[in-house]
C-alpha cells in the first residue's frame, strides 16, 4: 500500500515519467484500506499514456468489476519498477504497449479482448499476464474484495475464528475427525 | 557448536537437511558419531518464516535455475520451476502439509503387483513392508503422526466437511482427517495446531514437524553435530581405492572448501541428489558416482497431482485451517478394472488467496478465469496424490548448456507420462468431481499438474544392480561409503506422500551405518 502516494502530500520526483491517479470509490472495503481518497503512483520507466494502456490491460486480463483502479495501478507500479532496472524488459513492454495501440485503454473490453488475443502468444502478454496474477492477489484490495482473510498466526489462528463454522453440511462423525485441544 | 576441522576424516558428511538428512544427522549423533550437515540454503525459524506467501515462497523454495523436457503438463504450465522443494535448514519439512500415510505392503511389491508394465521399468522394492514397518512405527511417535499410537486426529476443517459430506455420499468408506504429523494435542516439546492454514509457509506454531524444529537442534544438543548453512555441495570425491573421501562445497562467501569424510550420505532431494552424483566425475567414474550400470538419475518418480475444485452456493472458506488434514483412502488399492495398475489417495487441499491463480487454476484469462476467482470464499479443494509409474527415459540429466552462479551444469527434469498416469489422472479426476457434484457443486474446475513436491525414485535401491543403485539400506551398490538418505532411494512411489517412508527410511539406515562402523566395515 506504500507504493500507493496520498495525492495530498505527493511530491513530484525528478525521475518520474508519467503519473497513475485516481479516487478510490467511496464506501465498501477498498475506501477504508486506502490511506487516501485519492491517489497517484509514479512511473520512472512509462509515460502517462503507456501507464494507462498497462493498466487497462492488466484489467481486461484479470477483470474483477468491484476491484478498484488502484489494485491495478500496484501491478502496473511492479511493472515499472521492473522495467526502470532492466532495459530489456522496458522495451519488451513498451513494444508491446505500443503494438496494443493508443487507443487501447479506452476503447471497449470486446476491443481489447480481441487486441490481447492477438498477441497471447507474446513475451509481452505472457510476462504482463503472470505479472498482473502475481500482483493483483497480493495487493490488501484483493484480500478485502474475495474475503480472503490471510495471515492468522497474530491473531491465534483460525481455531477459534472459524475454521469450523461451516453449518450447511452435517458434522464429522467424532471417528473421522478430532476433538477440539481448547475448548471455546 | 564443535567445529569439525577440514582434514579431520573421521566424520560422516550429511549433504541436505530435510526429512532424510535431518533425520539421519540426528540418529547418527546421538550414538556418538560426529556429523557434519550440509545445507545448501539458510536457516529459518519460527520467528522469521514470513506469512507473506510470495515472501514465504521465495524465502523457503529451491529457485536455483533449472530445466525441462518431455510431455507433462509441468513442462508447459511452469516451464522454469519443474519441482517445488526447499532450499533451508529443515529442507521440505518446512513447507510440507504433514500428511504421513505408509506405503502399503503390495505397493512395495510393484513389480510382482502390477505385473509387467510395458514402458514402465518397476521392481519390487529389496525389502519388505514387514522390515519396514518397525521403522515406520519409530517414525510415527517421533513425529507424533495422528491416528496412531492413541494419538486423536485434527478436528474436522470446513474443507473437509465438503469433502466428506460428497465422499460419503459417493459410498466411500475410508475418509477421515488423515495421519498427520500435526499436533492435535501440544506434544514433544511443541504446540497443537490451530489452524491457520499457513502450513506450506512454515508453521509458526512448530505444531507440524520439522526437522528445523526437532531432529537438527536435538542432533546439536549431543555435541557431535557441525552444521554448515548456505554450503553447496558441488563434487563428492574418492581416493585411489573407490572410496569416497571428501565433499567439496561453495560456502557462504562463495568460496571452495572441501570437508573430508569417512563416509557421505546424500540427501538432497532427488533432483540434487542425482545432479551432485552425476556432477561427481572421475577418471575412475567418468560416468559420475554409484552410476558404474548408467541408474543414477533414471526413474524419477513425481507422484501424479491436480488439484480439483468445487464451487458452491455457500461459503466454505476453505483457507481456514490446516492445509491437508484430510483423505479418502478407498482408491489406494490395486484394481486393474479401474484401466490402471496402483493407486491413489484424494487428499484434502486449500491454497492461499495470490497462491490458488498463480498454480491452483488451469490456464487462464478474461471473465471466465476471473470469475473463479470471485468464489474463492465458495470454493473447496482436494488433490490427488497417486502412483506414477517409473520409467527409464524420465531421469535427471546434466544440462550443460545452463549453468548454475557456481558455473555448473544445472539438472534437466524429463518426464514423459506414462498411458498408466494419463488413466489414473482421469479415474481421480472424475471421481473427485462426482464428490463434489454430489452434494450440488454449481461447477467443478480441474487444476494443472504443479511443480512436483514428490520428488524420489532417482537413485532407487533394488536388489540387482543393474536395476538401481543402492542396496536395501540406502548403500550404493558400487561404492561401500557413499549412502543415500532421501526420497532418492525409494524403489517406487506408491500412492503415499513419501515424508514417513523418507524418514522410516533413515531411521533404519543410521542402524545400519552405526553397526557397519563400529565393525570397521566401512
Amino acid at each position: 500500500m506504500d507504493e500507493l502516494i496520498s495525492l495530498g502530500r505527493r511530491i513530484i520526483l525528478r525521475a518520474t515519467t508519467g503519473i497513475l491517479a485516481g479516487l478510490v470509490v467511496a464506501g465498501g472495503p477498498l475506501a477504508l484500506i486506502a490511506r487516501g481518497r485519492a491517489w497517484a503512483i509514479d512511473l520512472t520507466a512509462f509515460t502517462t499514456p503507456e501507464g494507462a494502456t498497462l493498466l487497462a490491460a492488466a484489467r481486461t486480463m484479470m477483470p474483477h468489476d468491484k476491484l478498484d483502479d488502484a489494485a491495478y495501478a500496484l501491478v502496473v507500479h511492479a511493472i515499472d519498477g521492473d522495467a526502470s532496472q532492466n532495459e530489456l524488459v522496458r522495451r519488451m513492454f513498451k513494444e508491446g504497449v505500443a503494438g496494443l495501440g493508443v487507443g487501447f485503454a479506452t476503447s471497449s473490453e470486446d476491443e481489447r479482448i480481441a487486441a490481447l488475443r492477438k498477441v497471447e502468444s507474446s513475451e509481452f502478454f505472457k510476462s504482463l499476464r503472470l505479472k498482473t496474477v502475481q500482483v493483483l492477489y497480493s495487493t490488501p484490495f484483493a484480500y478485502a474484495n474475495f474475503g480472503y482473510e490471510g495471515e492468522a498466526f497474530s491473531k491465534g489462528g483460525y481455531l477459534l475464528r472459524g475454521f469450523n463454522d461451516l453449518k450447511w453440511l452435517p458434522e464429522v462423525p467424532r471417528a473421522d475427525s478430532g476433538t477440539m485441544p481448547v475448548s471455546k | 557448536m564443535p567445529r569439525i576441522e577440514f582434514k579431520d576424516s573421521s566424520a560422516a558428511v550429511i549433504i541436505g537437511s530435510g526429512a532424510g538428512g535431518g533425520t539421519l544427522a540426528h540418529e547418527l549423533t546421538r550414538r556418538g558419531i560426529k556429523v557434519v550437515l550440509l545445507e545448501a540454503g539458510k536457516r529459518q525459524s519460527l520467528e522469521t518464516f514470513s506469512q507473506v506467501p510470495g515472501e514465504a515462497f521465495g524465502q523457503l523454495t529451491w529457485l536455483d535455475p533449472r530445466t525441462q523436457s518431455g510431455n507433462w503438463g509441468v513442462a508447459h504450465d511452469f516451464p522454469t520451476l519443474p519441482a517445488w522443494h526447499c532450499k533451508t535448514v529443515g529442507g521440505t519439512t518446512v513447507h510440507w502439509t504433514a500428511s504421513a500415510p505408509r506405503l502399503q505392503p503390495w505397493e512395495m511389491r510393484a513389480k510382482s503387483t502390477y505385473g509387467s508394465v510395458p514402458g514402465a521399468s518397476l521392481i519390487d522394492w529389496p525389502i519388505s513392508f514387514e522390515e519396514l514397518e518397525r521403522y515406520y512405527e519409530i517414525a510415527e511417535r517421533r513425529m507424533v503422526v495422528t491416528r496412531r499410537n492413541g494419538v486423536p486426529g485434527l478436528p474436522a476443517s470446513n474443507n473437509f466437511k465438503v469433502m466428506y459430506a460428497g465422499a460419503k455420499k459417493l459410498g466411500y468408506k475410508q475418509v477421515h482427517t488423515g495421519h498427520m504429523a500435526i499436533n492435535s494435542r501440544a506434544a514433544d516439546g511443541r504446540g497443537f495446531c490451530i489452524q491457520q492454514g499457513f502450513c506450506v509457509q512454515g508453521c509458526k506454531m512448530g505444531a507440524k514437524w520439522s526437522t528445523l524444529y526437532t531432529e537438527i537442534p536435538r542432533a546439536e544438543a549431543t555435541g557431535n553435530l557441525d552444521l554448515r548453512v548456505e554450503a553447496m555441495a558441488t563434487r563428492i570425491e574418492h581416493g585411489a581405492d573407490g572410496r569416497v573421501n571428501a565433499v567439496v562445497y561453495r560456502d557462504k562467501q562463495g568460496q571452495e572448501q572441501r570437508q573430508s569424510a569417512r563416509l557421505v550420505c546424500v540427501a538432497g532431494n532427488a533432483i540434487e541428489t542425482a545432479r551432485l552424483l552425476l556432477l561427481s566425475t572421475s577418471s575412475k567414474f567418468p560416468q559420475g558416482l554409484a552410476n558404474f550400470e548408467g541408474q543414477v538419475g533414471r526413474n524419477y518418480c513425481h507422484q501424479i497431482t491436480g488439484f480439483v475444485w468445487g464451487i458452491f452456493e455457500k461459503p466454505v472458506y476453505s483457507w481456514r485451517g490446516a492445509t491437508l488434514a484430510g483423505v479418502v483412502e478407498d482408491e489406494a488399492i490395486n484394481d486393474p478394472r479401474r484401466g490402471f495398475v496402483g493407486g491413489y489417495r484424494i487428499e484434502l487441499l486449500a491454497l492461499d488467496l495470490p497462491t490458488l491463480p498463480l498454480v491452483g487454476l488451469p490456464y487462464g484469462w478474461g471473465r471466465d478465469f476471473a470469475s473463479l476467482v470471485e468464489n474463492y470464499r465458495n470454493m473447496a479443494g482436494m488433490i490427488i496424490n497417486g502412483e506414477d509409474m517409473p520409467r527409464a527415459q524420465n531421469r535427471i540429466t546434466l544440462n550443460r548448456e545452463v549453468k548454475d552462479a557456481f558455473g555448473l551444469p544445472v539438472a534437466n527434469v524429463h518426464v514423459d507420462e506414462h498411458p498408466n498416469d494419463h488413466a489414473m489422472r482421469k479415474h481421480a479426476q472424475t471421481q473427485m468431481s462426482r464428490v463434489y457434484e454430489a452434494i450440488g457443486a454449481k461447477r467443478v474446475v480441474l487444476g494443472p499438474t504443479t511443480p512436483a513436491t514428490h520428488n524420489t525414485c532417482t537413485a532407487r535401491m533394488s536388489a540387482n544392480p543393474r536395476d538401481g543403485v543402492t542396496n536395501p539400506w540406502g548403500q550404493t551398490h558400487d561404492i561401500r561409503n557413499l549412502f543415500i538418505s532421501d526420497g532418492s532411494a525409494m524403489t517406487s512411489a506408491g500412492a503415499a506422500n513419501p515424508t514417513l517412508t523418507i524418514v522410516a527410511l533413515a531411521l533404519r539406515q543410521a542402524e545400519y551405518i552405526s553397526r557397519e562402523m563400529k565393525a570397521q566395515k566401512i
